[in-house]
């Protein structure tokens, strides 16, 4: 009896790592996140008067801070890329047709991207003294 | 199984929330009314108290991303994985308890 032959595996040339990729990216920016996600939570919600204490001025302190602007920065883009592959899995799973599957995903890549601009824009281009009344200390005492 | 639904059904739930969350927050960008405004609406005993949802979910969502990596990465994970389930469930009510309070009291206690 001959020993069974195994035949060589097909070639990989060409062929992209991004299934795996992105099957690390998520547990890696998983968690990234849970410290994230937590410490946002905890200091908004926890410390102090909680949600009770959330107004324009409170934003305006936080991003006085560029440790919050890049807790915040850093927050967005690994969350909407985690949320983006995510539901990028889920529609290949449930949506069948091919077609279908296409414009789900070109509308979540869509939407996504607008959200990411849009966050990232509004967290490098805030004005605490977007008002020019502002009674804030950082806009009266300039 | 019910784990990996429930994995999920809150992955997608936390998502949609995020975009509106965004676009909550680009109020500031707008005016300080506007803004203000906007979070108002958190702070309605009806919203409230669907935050402490929202909340279980990122905790479950969390914790048992957590469990998946340790199953994935930890050479003893896949043994263990049944009581790391219950593990995280303890430590999802060390966590959500507190916040349940803390969160409640803050929303109806002004």
């Amino acid at each position: 009896m001959s020993t069974p032959t195994i035949s060589a595996p097909r070639s990989k040339v060409g062929k992209s790592n991004f299934e795996l990729n992105s099957w690390l990216f998520m547990r890696g920016s998983g968690l990234l996140l849970v410290v994230l996600v937590f410490g946002h939570l905890f200091v908004n919600l926890m410390v102090g008067k909680g949600i009770q204490a959330i107004d324009f001025a409170f934003v305006a302190g936080k991003w006085a801070n560029p440790f919050w602007q890049v807790w915040d920065l850093a927050m967005l883009w690994l969350a909407m890329l985690h949320g983006t592959n995510g539901l990028r899995t889920i529609i290949n799973d449930y949506a069948t047709k091919a077609n279908t599957a296409f414009t789900l995903k070109t509308l979540l890549y869509f939407a996504s991207a607008a959200t990411i601009v849009l966050g990232t824009l509004v967290i490098f281009t805030f004005d605490p003294c977007i008002d020019p009344n502002s009674t804030l200390d950082v806009c009266t005492n300039r | 199984m019910w784990s990996w639904v429930a994995h999920r059904i809150t992955g997608v739930s936390i998502f949609f929330f995020l975009f509106a969350h965004v676009i909550d927050t680009a109020m500031v960008r707008v005016s300080p009314e506007t803004y203000n405004i906007a979070v108002e609406t958190y702070k309605n005993p009806i919203v409230g108290v669907m935050e402490i949802g929202l909340v279980a979910a990122v905790l479950f969502h969390a914790l048992n991303g957590i469990r998946i990596v340790l199953v994935d990465f930890w050479s003893n994970g896949p043994r263990y994985q049944r009581q790391m389930t219950y593990g995280a469930g303890v430590i999802f009510l060390v966590l959500f308890v507190p916040f349940v309070i803390r969160h409640l009291t803050n929303v109806f206690g002004h």
